[in-house]
This record gives C-alpha cells, structure tokens and sequence, in this order.
C-alpha cells in the first residue's frame, strides 16, 4: 500500500509547479533554499560550511589514489580489497559503507557507470564530474563503451573485454588501474599521486609515471 | 515506473562532454559552488521523517522529462528537495519560492546538525543491509531470468536489463529494497550482482565477449 505522503502524483504537481515559480538562475534557487532551512530551523550555515570545507579538504580523488597505490604495493592488501573492499579500506581510514573493488587487468577493463541516478563513491572520489551525471554518459556506457572510452582517448584492443558496472543498488565501484610501468621502487604517497579520478571510474586506462602536480 | 530517468542503451544523446582531460582529477571536484553547496546541505539538513534515500531518487524521477533531460543535475536536487519539503508538510510553495518561512521554525524537530557532528560525520559509512530469516534463492554461478512487469514506483531494475538471462555473480546479503521504501516501508531483500553478456542484451552486440553487471534484488530475479 502506498503511504499517504509519498504521493508520486502530487510530487509530480508540486515539481510543475515549482518548475513556474522558483528563480531562474540555479543558484539563487540554491541559496533560497538554504535560507528557507535555515529559518525554518532544520539547518545550520556552519554545519554546511563543514561540509563544503570536507569537500575541498578531505575528501576527494586522492582517496581512492591512496587504496589504489596501497593495493600496488601490498599483494595481501589487495587480495583482501578485492574479496571484501568495505572492510579493507578502514586500514587506509577510508570508509565507503558497501564497496566493490574492481581490478584491469591486461585482459579486463572495467568501467563504472549509474544508468539511473548518478550514483557514485563520493566518500572515496568527492563530488563527481559533469560528465559522469548527464545523459550522454548514462545512456552510453552500458551500450557502447568502446565508444565512450574512444571519446576520452582510450582505445580499447578486442581482446580486451570490457566490463561495465550500472550501480543499481547502495554498492559502489572502484575500479583499480593497473601500475604503471617505470614506477619500481616508488613510495607509496607518490604513486598515489599517479591515480587520476577518471582511471577509478575507468574512463581512463593507461596511468604514466608522471609526478603529480598535487601535494 | 518507466521514466525518463531510466537512460541505459537509448539512442541520440550524442557525444561526452569529457571535460579538460589534462587537468589534475583533484582540481576538478565540481563544477560551480553552489553545487558542493547544495551537496552539503543536503548532508547537513534535518530530514523529515517520511525521507529516505529512495523516496529522494523517485521523486528526482518525477522531474518534468524535459527539466529532467535539460536542467543542471543539483539544480535538479533543490527542486526535489524543495517538493518534498512542501509534500511532508514543513514548508509552503510560497515559502520555497520566497526562502523565507512564514511560521518561523518547524515545530518539535530535533536541533540541526552542528558544525562539530558535521565533521564527525565526514567519512563515515552508510550501511544499508541486515541479517532476515529468509535463506537466499540463488548461489553464484546460478542462471537467472529478470522479471519485466515493473510498479509505476519506483524500482532499480532498469528497462534494458528487463527479461534478460544473467549470471549470478556475488551475493550481498540482504539491503533495503528500493521499491519499497519509496513508499516507506522499509524491509530487506537478498541482493545478487548479476553478470549479462552484450549478446544477451543488445541486438548489435555481434558476438562481443563485453559485459555489463548490475546490483539485482531477489524480487527482480527468476529462476531459470
């Protein structure tokens, strides 16, 4: 039985509504918003500023760049983050609830997709590329990924096969790129720095051992 | 409910606006400010009881197809948010429309989230699954038919994959089934990965040995 309140036709209604009526421009509707909270007492500035300063400080791509790099250097850390990923990470003082830990291999690539929404490992990766959100990448990579990987400037060979990962459910992926030749020896911090966020969503492949211009 | 948010496999989107893809992944987090901003509010706010992660989803479903296809993605959050908010019955229409409440604040809700329980929040995990009685249908390895009757509701078995031989590849235990929740009931549902070949799934795939996977509950899945 449907609740009374969750309603699909009168959200419906209110979002035609809302649609005539709210500013035009997207971040005064934002702001609106906030303020409206704020009165209404169900939100803090400073709890938001919190967050907005987590998001610039702390949690972001070299997240996942840390799990990445420990798993090239640490054969049992990776076995372990490819059979149980949620309960691997808490050793780097990561959490991500219910995650999946995907490895390319040289015959594999994998590529991570929500055809439905845009879920995403914002604990791990931070807030995620436009791209990632609009319908071009949704619709595309569950149908031509070869496609969409030329797009980003990965050629995929055909014997290499492709797997694709449409989060449906509250699991997110992270997909492990392979190390990077030329890297032997290097400290785990500046290996890290070598991981891009597209190489953990899979839209790119082949790392390079570049220093990072980050920290 | 076959929406416009249901994207996988259709035609005519064209190409990825890929972005600068020799800029540094940590300096291109967001796209505008008050993206992360409203992001954070959404971490940071108060829910009303009858909120959850899945009534959220279907309500954004609900978009106007053409705002939905054509409006900016958090753009698209504040608009959802604000008719849920309007719907539970703490705010008016003209009080969204105004950002200003006309009944100052909600009565008998909880002290917001502080700055402080913000930061203890950061990074912490969200679990979704539980231990039930039931003992799981399906083990890994097991061939499986998904259904292709769906609810007007929302559900997360996407039109695509609808009908479609698959392979079990993982079990999860059980999670919180979406389509309930939606509607606010809340009970758990054994959760499988299931693997499709292209062949399976697309008409042009021509003997590609790619795949695409999915999180499947057990109400989705037939045996076959």
């Amino acid at each position: 039985m449907t609740n009374p309140t969750h309603d699909s036709e009168n959200i419906a209604r209110l979002h035609d509504e809302l649609h005539s009526h709210l500013p035009s421009e997207p971040a005064l509707r934002a702001k609106a918003l906030e303020s409206l909270l704020v009165e209404k007492g169900l939100v803090e500035t400073a709890a938001i500023d919190a967050w907005v300063e987590a998001y610039s400080e702390d949690i972001g791509p070299k997240n996942g760049g840390r799990i990445v790099a420990r798993s090239w250097v640490d054969d049992s850390f990776r076995q372990r983050l490819l059979e149980d990923a949620s309960a691997a990470i808490p050793e780097l003082g990561l959490e991500q609830g219910h995650l999946v830990a995907v490895e390319n291999t040289a015959d594999q690539h994998n590529l991570i997709v929500c055809t439905l929404c845009s879920c995403y490992p914002m604990g791990l990766l931070g807030m995620a590329p436009a791209w990632y959100k609009m319908a071009a990448y949704r619709s595309r990579a569950v149908r031509d990924p070869r496609g969409v990987l030329a797009e980003f400037g990965v050629s995929m060979p055909d014997t290499t096969r492709v797997r694709v990962w449409d989060s449906t459910a509250e699991l997110r992926y992270l997909v492990i790129p392979q190390r990077p030749p030329g890297t032997d020896g290097w400290p785990e911090d500046k290996l890290a720095s070598l991981v891009s966020r597209n190489s953990m969503i899979g839209t790119e492949r082949d790392l390079s051992a570049r220093v990072g211009s980050s920290s | 409910m076959d929406g416009i948010h249901d994207l996988g496999g259709r035609h005519g989107f064209g190409k990825i606006d890929v972005g600068d893809l020799s800029v540094d992944a940590e300096e291109v987090q967001y796209t505008a400010p008050y993206e992360c901003r409203v992001r954070s509010m959404v971490n940071a706010v108060t829910p009303a009881p009858d909120w959850n992660i899945d009534w959220f989803r279907h309500c954004r479903e609900l978009i106007d197809p053409v705002d939905y296809l054509t409006r900016p993605y958090f753009d698209q959050w504040v608009q959802t948010y604000s008719a849920m908010l309007v719907n539970s019955g703490w705010a008016t229409v003209d009080e969204v429309v105004s950002g200003k409440s006309a009944s100052g604040a909600v009565d008998g809700v909880r002290p917001p989230t502080t700055a402080e329980q913000a930061r203890a929040a950061v990074l912490k995990a969200r679990c979704f699954d539980a231990e039930v009685s039931e003992k799981p249908m399906f083990a890994d390895g097991d061939t499986v038919l998904t259904i292709t009757t769906v609810p007007t509701t929302h559900t997360r078995l996407p039109a695509y994959a609808r009908g479609r031989r698959g392979t079990v590849i993982s079990h999860h235990g059980a999670h919180v089934f979406p389509d309930a929740m939606a509607l606010n009931e809340k009970r758990h549902v054994h959760l499988y990965t299931v693997e499709f070949a292209f062949d399976e799934l697309w008409p042009e795939s021509n003997g590609s040995n790619d795949t695409v996977t999915l999180d499947l509950w057990e109400t989705y899945l037939e045996r076959v």
